[in-house]
């Protein structure tokens, strides 16, 4: 579980690396951090369901440059059929401009990769760049912020509205094998401004690699930033991804993260409640099976009075899959009149399956409404009889009824094409070529 | 046996009562009513102690005594009792029990003797009738998942456990059908004693028909602008408030 | 935070006080001549010191734990003494010869070792500092064939059923504390109630710390055989003191098939003073295993320590067994507590109950931390948890962090937590029919904690009730 490995290739990349003066600075920092760090272990307590043995016994090399071979037929199936969403594709790491399409923006709004915002926007980079994201508590965050390759950055002023989602497309094929993908985006929303982000991660080709994400989102007073991550990732990919939000007074974030693909994958999705009025909501759905293990961190800081954080995560877990639920409420002081809510509900549809959950409330202001709840269960027979005595088949209750259980949360998707995308899959899913 | 002169207050910054003045004796009944918003509940808090309240001039005196310089609960044990508008839930603690502790807490503050739980239950299950009330609610936590009518009924039983001198009723009638609503009035009514008295706060006058008022007083915007008798909540009935307000300069 | 509510979160600690009397204490230090001292003291045989010195030296190699969510300087063990006794303490005939200085210390206790006024009904252990001052009613239960005694003269009485049962369900190498204990354990209560008796009586025993800079380290081991049932009881109290005191106990049940076993604590140890200056270190292990049909409850109001960090558990070996676990848990001025429990489903069709109230005033810190395990062949397991938290003051938290991990997918686990401050509107209402705020307080409370209370023997109950300064005649019934 050596560090060293990264910090040789580190070492060989710094010549090549261009950008601004501060660029290099933050990425030796967050090196030197990650190699005090090393790969996390169970006995961290965040990290005590997830052993990440696989990802450290890997090196994971940075990508070669390589021509992109994906077409906007391979990708069509994961865009949601949304054809008039902002896209930018990214293949193997790589921004690749045929398949990307933002033109049609207000033009008060700037979206440009990274690479790009580090020419033209280095003042809005130096002042967030790295700023939200934990890179000195987070190995993960270190590593993603050392080598931070491309990504995209996306800045909405001030009362300007985004009516179409923006769409950030991250593909690996069979040319990320063997690689480490650090894709890190940036969002800033300022006074009410709104603009919702998609965040898809694909595996087109069966392939061993690492997606090691960061994404940072600043929104603003009375902003609305809704965002979506879909994680769709290769059977024998390793994925794992950070996002860190900060919220201004009475602005509202809406995170939905939904998991199907990847081997071992941890998403962590974190947002702080800084200002009055201020209203975060996290949801999630994971669908595994084989011997997948997913795992979904969250992180609720109350520090401004006055909010409200609504938090629902569900869990459909066949085969011998493993899902990890670990969401965090942690009520400041200063954060009286908070109302929070927590809950993590399991569906387990095979006797090998497992989960562990642990949600968790950390109060320190008394006049505060906070409650969690966690269930986990199977199907119960008593339902799976009822619709087999109206004639429904074994299969297609089983189906129905898992549908059920995911369609709760499946509702609290306001973009109705993710909404319907996702309830498609799902539905598929537990169906699985069994006449309807 | 109530003497409200002059009476101005706030809820933090914001004035509520402008000048209530307002002369209570035994044996009476008065109804105060009024539109949303123009200081009835506030005045019936003031009067039971509410600590959200400042009084900011003006005086209360009950039987002789500066009102405002009591306690909440030293009010009570002195007669003082308000039937809230949203009676609080208390997990936990059973309905008899709460009773029976503020039955003796007010026994205690006249120099008599606790009542045992058997002693106690005696005199508690006459007052069930009264209020035609399940025993077995005696035994649920206080007002812990009662509906609307189950929680006025158990404000009227408290009353008439308590057996106040000055009884408050804060919006007593609102949320309730006919049926339960004659129920709690006929609880009120059967409690009326030359040596007590009851004050009214109502928006509607439906209760009056049940409980008769010998004085009828219209709050609004923190003041009482209009006083009469029994015959002034019919005609507020029938007209409504706007003919009073716009005389007296309040907006509704 | 009124006036009225402070006076009645910090009520004076009433059992602070020191009793003068000499002692037979060890020089301070631990080492391997500690142990073997300690056991020579109690001449203990042969296999015992084994097991002592097995456990001091894998102690040697284990680190105290640092996930607890409390904060507290670490204990200097060499500084501490691990074995204190009242000099008067001889193999007694009977309690009538027991020194008249520590009878007083009981009476002042609330507790009364003397025949006229002992509690009918409730059988009491007294221990004081590292050893057994006397047991009450032997008599009657040994009529009942039930052993109820001092761990170490069960040790010569019964070496047998300790020799089968000592570490059997909390082993010398589970963690830091039990392997401390292991090593240094002085002395603890022993009760052994054979197939189908079911214990007539209460059985209590009262924890007293007395002696500065010593730990306290007890060894409690209950064996109800097939059908067997016992209800046991565990009161603490130690003088007020400026230092930090240490208590590492270990609990072990051992409920065979169909019996039943009901394990309550009051615990009231110093809590230190209102600047967080002295207090407890309450660092216990406390386990059950229940084999099938048998049931396992453990119930407990923590008032006392400075900081408190215990997890009663039951393992749910047999099929059809049960776990439960009632906890009110206090905390105020600087206390810090991290409790909770581990229900781990191994049997078929187990089922699991777990009830915690957590109380915080002042800048206390109140942690519940519980896990419940599903093994994958624990069909049907059934676990229900709800935990709630009420907060008195803003300086103060409250923290919960469940573990739930399944494995077995016929499981079926609720788990329900809520947080809420007392309402200033519940107050005012209690005010309003007579009630001072006080009264109303403890009423508002007593609610809350109702269903923990219930939980509680009539006699601990009483005691619960002064503890908290409430009344419980509303909350229990």
């Amino acid at each position: 579980m050596s560090t060293a490995s990264y910090q040789d290739q580190f070492a060989a990349l710094a010549s090549e690396r261009k950008g601004p003066e501060w660029l290099p600075a933050l990425r030796q920092a967050a090196m030197t951090r990650f190699a005090e760090l090393g790969f996390p272990t169970t006995r961290n307590e965040d990290w005590h369901f997830t052993s990440v043995t696989p990802i450290a016994e890997r090196t994971f090399k940075p990508v070669r440059a390589e021509k992109s071979s994906v077409t906007l037929d391979a990708l069509s199936p994961y865009l949601f059929g949304a054809e008039d969403w902002h896209r930018l594709v990214f293949v193997n790491g790589r921004f690749d401009p045929a398949l990307s399409m933002f033109a049609g923006l207000p033009a008060e709004v700037t979206v440009s990769t990274l690479a790009d915002a580090l020419k033209t926007q280095p003042e809005l980079l130096v002042e967030e760049l790295g700023k939200l994201a934990q890179y000195v508590e987070q190995p993960f965050t270190a590593l993603n912020t050392a080598f931070m390759s491309d990504g995209v950055v996306i800045h909405v002023p001030a009362d300007v509205v985004v009516e179409v989602p923006i769409h950030i497309v991250h593909v690996a094929d069979s040319g990320a094998a063997g690689a480490a993908l650090y894709p890190r985006t940036l969002v800033r929303a300022d006074r009410h401004a709104q603009v919702t982000l998609v965040e898809s991660f694909i595996g087109l080709d069966r392939a061993t690699y690492l997606t090691n994400a960061v994404t940072e989102l600043t929104v603003g007073e009375g902003a609305v930033v809704g965002h979506y991550k879909i994680q769709r990732e290769a059977e024998d990919a390793y994925h794992v991804y950070t996002s860190q939000a900060i919220q201004a007074a009475t602005s509202t974030y809406h995170a939905f993260s939904f998991a199907s693909g990847s081997a071992l994958s941890r998403t962590n999705i974190y947002t702080r409640l800084n200002g009055a009025g201020a209203e975060g909501r996290l949801n999630g759905l994971y669908c595994l099976d084989g011997s997948q293990h997913c795992d979904h961190q969250t992180f609720v800081e109350h520090i401004a009075p006055n909010c409200a954080s609504r938090e629902l995560y569900k869990g459909i877990l066949d085969g011998s899959a493993h899902g990890v639920f670990n969401g965090k409420v942690y009520v400041d002081p200063e954060a009286q009149k908070t109302d929070g809510k927590q809950s993590n509900h399991t569906l387990l549809l095979s006797g090998t399956a497992r989960i562990d959950s642990k949600p968790q409330l950390e109060i320190f202001a008394d006049d505060v409404k906070c409650t969690h709840g966690a269930t986990v269960g199977r199907l119960q027979d008593i339902a799976l009889f009822y619709l087999k005595s109206r004639g429904i088949s074994a299969v297609s209750a089983r189906a129905l009824l898992t549908y059920a259980f995911a369609a709760e949360v499946l509702e609290t998707i306001e973009v109705d094409a993710i909404r319907l995308g996702l309830e498609a899959l799902v539905f598929e899913r537990f169906t699985n070529g069994v006449p309807a | 046996m109530l003497r409200i002169s002059d009476l101005h207050a706030s809820a933090g910054d914001k004035p509520i009562l402008k000048g209530i003045s307002l002369d209570v004796r035994a044996g009476e009944v008065h109804a105060i009513m009024g539109p949303n918003g123009s200081g009835k509940s506030t005045l019936a808090q003031i009067i039971a102690g509410h600590p959200g309240y400042e009084v900011t001039s003006g005086s209360i005196s009950y039987e002789g005594e500066d009102l405002l310089d009591l306690d909440a609960e030293e009010r009570a044990q002195r007669g003082v009792f308000l039937a809230f508008q949203y009676p609080v839930e208390i997990p936990g603690v059973t309905n008899a029990y709460f009773l029976r502790a503020a039955y003796n807490e007010i026994r205690k503050a006249h120099g008599e003797e606790e009542v045992d739980p058997i002693e106690f239950l005696d005199l508690v299950e006459e007052k069930l009738k009264l209020v035609d009330m399940d025993p077995a609610m005696l035994h649920r936590s206080v007002n812990a998942g009662f509906s609307g009518g189950e929680k006025k009924r158990n404000e009227i039983l408290q009353m008439a456990v308590l057996a106040p001198k000055l009884a408050v009723l804060d919006e007593t009638d609102s949320g309730l059908d006919i049926d339960a609503l004659r129920i709690v009035a006929n609880g009120v009514n059967a409690l009326k004693r030359p040596t007590n008295a009851t004050v009214v706060v109502t928006h509607y006058q439906r209760l009056l028909d049940y409980i008769i008022p010998d004085h009828v007083h219209v709050l609004a915007g923190g003041r009482i602008i209009r006083s009469g008798g029994k015959e002034l909540a019919h005609e507020l009935e029938a007209k409504g408030y706007d003919w009073l307000l716009e005389p007296a300069g309040v907006g509704a | 935070m009124s006036a009225s509510i402070e006076t009645l979160v910090n009520k004076e600690y009433q059992y602070g006080f020191v009793t003068d009397i000499e002692s037979d204490t060890i020089p301070v230090g631990l080492t391997e001549e500690t142990v073997r001292l300690i056991s020579a003291k109690k001449q203990e045989p042969q296999w015992l010191l084994d097991w002592r010195l097995k456990a001091f030296r894998r102690w040697l190699t284990m680190t105290e734990p640092s996930w607890p969510n409390v904060k507290y300087t670490k204990v200097d063990y060499q500084a501490q003494t691990y074995y204190s006794a009242p000099k008067s303490v001889k193999p007694l005939q009977s309690l009538d010869e027991v020194d008249p200085e520590l009878l007083r210390t009981y009476e002042k206790l609330g507790i009364s070792l003397t025949e006229q006024k002992r509690l009918s009904g409730v059988a009491v252990d007294a221990i004081f500092d590292s050893v057994s001052v006397g047991t009450t009613m032997k008599d009657e239960l040994k009529k009942a064939g039930v052993v109820f005694c001092s761990f170490g003269e069960a040790v010569h009485e019964h070496p047998d059923l300790i020799q089968k049962y000592l570490g059997s369900v909390v082993p010398y190498s589970d963690n830091f504390f039990a392997a401390l204990n292991s090593a240094v354990f002085s002395d603890g209560s022993f009760v052994f109630v054979p197939k189908g008796v079911k214990c007539p009586l209460e059985l209590s025993t009262y924890f007293r710390i007395n002696a500065a800079e010593t730990g306290q380290f007890e060894r409690t081991l209950i064996v109800a055989e097939e059908g067997a049932s016992v209800s046991y009881l565990e009161g603490c109290t130690a003088p007020k003191r400026s230092t930090n005191q240490l208590h590492a106990a270990v609990v072990e049940l051992i409920a065979l098939d169909d019996a039943t076993i009901k394990y309550s604590t009051v615990q009231n140890w110093y809590a230190g003073d209102a600047d967080g200056v002295g207090g407890i270190y309450n660092f216990v292990t406390k386990r059950g295993k229940a084999m099938a049909r048998a049931k396992i409850s453990w119930t407990q109001v923590e008032t006392g320590s400075a900081i408190t960090w215990k997890y009663p558990s039951v393992i749910l070996q047999g099929d059809d067994s049960t776990g439960e676990f009632y906890s009110v848990a206090v905390v105020n001025n600087h206390q810090q507590a991290d409790t909770g429990t581990k229900m781990i489903h191994i049997g078929r069709n187990t089922k699991s109950t777990i009830i915690s109230k957590g109380i915080s005033a002042g800048h206390g810190q109140n942690s519940y931390r519980g896990q419940v395990k599903v093994l994958p062949k624990a069909e049907g397991a059934r676990n229900y948890t709800q935990c709630d938290s009420m907060l008195i003051g803003n300086k103060c938290g409250a923290h919960t962090f469940p573990y739930i991990e399944v494995a077995n997918d016929s499981a079926t686990l609720e788990h329900e937590a809520s947080t809420s401050k007392i309402g200033e509107d519940q107050i005012f209402y209690c005010k309003q029919r007579g009630l001072n705020t006080e009264h109303a307080i403890s009423l508002i409370v007593a609610g809350f904690c109702k269903e923990v209370f219930k939980e509680l023997p009539m006699e601990f109950a009483l005691e619960a009730q002064q503890l908290l300064g409430i009344s419980l005649e509303g909350s229990v019934g």
